[in-house]
C-alpha cells in the first residue's frame, strides 16, 4: 500500500457513496410527503418474500454439488432449520441449533 | 419509567439480532483478517466497516484496494454488488415513513440481514416503531464494526475452532423465509424469487447472477400482479368468512 494511502481512502469514499447511494434512493424518488402510488405499495409488499428467497439461494450460492460432499452440510443443516422452524416456529431455536448442526457437521463428520 | 422502557425495548433488539450477532462477528473478522493481510491495519478496517457497512461489498473491497483498483472499476463494482439495495429501499418506504431524524440512518444501514430483520419482526407493542428499527439497524452496525476490527487487530493470531459459525447468517435467512411461507398461503412471491434467482444461478454463474435475477424478479412481479392481488383478496376474504 505505502503510498498509495491517498488512492485507497479515495477507493473506500467511492464505495461507500455508491452503496449508500443504492439504498437511498429509493426513498428519494419514491418517498417524498405525497402518498404513496399503488404500484410501489404493491412492490413494498410483496417484494420482501422474493427478496428472501433471492437471499437463500444467494446464501447456497458457493455450494457445489459436483463435488464431495455435494453440499450435504449445507442442505442438511439448512432442512433442520427449516423443520425445527415449522414445528415450533422460534427463530432463535431453529437457527441455533441448525448452526451448531452444521459446525458439527463440517468439523467432525463432512 | 421512559429509560425503563427503552431498557427494555433494547433488550428485545439485541435478542431479535442475536443471529446478526454470531454472523457478523464471524464475517467481519474474516474480513478483518483479510484486510490486514494486504497491508491494512485495524484503523482501515474500522473506517470502512463504519462508512461503508456492506458485507459481501467489503470483501470484494479488499480486493480492489489490494490491485489498486481504478475509482470508475470500483463504482461499477460496487452498483454490481450492492444493486439488490434497491430493492430493499423500496419495501421500505412505507414502513419508513415519519421516522423523522432516524430516517437517514435506517436508509444507510439498511444491510440484508437488517432488512431481514425488519421484514420480518414485529415491534413490540406500544414501542415506537421507527426507535426499534433503529436499535435494530445500529447494534447490527456495532456487531460489524467490532468484530472486523477485531479481525484486522488480531489478525492470523487466531485460529478457528469456530469453523462455520458464520452458518447462522444462512440459517437465519432460512428461518426467515420459512417464516413467511407460513405465514402466508400466497407464495407466488416467494416461489418467484427462489425460482428466478436458481435459474440466473445457473444460467450466468455465482459470479454476476443477481441484476439478472433482480430484473427476472422485477419482471416476473409485474407481470402476475394481477394474480398475485386476486389471490391476496382471496385469502383477505376467507379469513373475515372464517370468523
Amino acid at each position: 500500500m505505502a503510498g498509495n494511502a491517498l488512492h485507497a481512502i479515495l477507493l473506500i469514499a467511492v464505495m461507500a457513496i455508491v452503496t449508500a447511494l443504492l439504498r437511498c434512493l429509493p426513498f428519494f424518488l419514491f418517498g417524498g410527503k405525497r402518498k404513496t402510488s399503488p404500484f410501489i405499495a404493491y412492490l413494498g409488499k410483496y417484494l420482501p418474500y422474493a427478496m428472501m428467497g433471492m437471499l437463500l439461494i444467494y446464501c447456497y450460492k458457493g455450494v457445489s454439488l459436483t463435488h464431495a460432499p455435494f453440499g450435504a452440510p449445507e442442505l442438511l443443516a439448512g432442512l433442520l432449520v427449516v423443520l425445527l422452524h415449522i414445528w415450533k416456529r422460534n427463530s432463535l431455536l431453529s437457527i441455533g441449533l441448525g448452526t451448531v448442526c452444521y459446525m458439527l457437521l463440517i468439523q467432525f463428520v463432512f | 419509567m421512559k429509560k425503563q422502557k427503552y431498557a427494555i425495548l433494547l433488550k428485545t433488539a439485541f435478542i431479535k439480532t442475536l443471529p446478526v450477532m454470531a454472523g457478523y462477528l464471524v464475517l467481519g473478522m474474516g474480513f478483518g483478517i483479510l484486510l490486514q493481510d494486504k497491508g491494512y491495519g485495524p484503523l482501515w478496517a474500522f473506517g470502512m466497516s463504519v462508512t461503508m457497512f456492506a458485507g459481501s461489498m467489503q470483501y470484494v473491497a479488499v480486493d480492489l484496494l489490494a490491485s489498486g483498483a481504478s475509482l470508475i472499476s470500483a463504482a461499477i463494482m460496487t452498483l454490481m454488488v450492492n444493486a439488490r439495495h434497491l430493492f430493499y429501499g423500496i419495501s421500505m418506504i412505507d414502513r419508513y415513513k415519519g421516522a423523522g431524524r432516524k430516517k437517514p440512518y435506517l436508509m444507510f444501514a439498511l444491510t440484508d440481514e437488517t432488512y431481514s430483520l425488519i421484514c420480518s419482526e414485529k415491534v413490540p407493542e406500544g414501542a415506537n416503531p421507527h426507535l426499534f428499527y433503529f436499535m435494530i439497524s445500529l447494534l447490527d452496525q456495532c456487531y460489524w464494526v467490532i468484530g472486523s476490527t477485531l479481525g484486522a487487530v488480531l489478525g492470523s493470531l487466531i485460529t478457528f475452532s469456530t469453523a462455520g459459525v458464520d452458518f447462522a447468517m444462512t440459517a437465519l435467512f432460512v428461518s426467515i423465509f420459512t417464516e413467511q411461507w407460513l405465514s402466508t398461503r400466497q407464495h407466488t412471491p416467494a416461489l418467484i424469487g427462489v425460482l428466478a434467482t436458481l435459474a440466473c444461478l445457473i444460467l450466468f454463474g455465482a459470479d454476476r447472477f443477481l441484476i439478472p435475477a433482480m430484473l427476472v424478479i422485477l419482471t416476473a412481479l409485474c407481470t402476475l400482479r394481477p394474480h398475485i392481488e386476486r389471490n391476496a383478496a382471496a385469502e383477505t376474504e376467507e379469513q373475515q368468512d372464517g370468523r
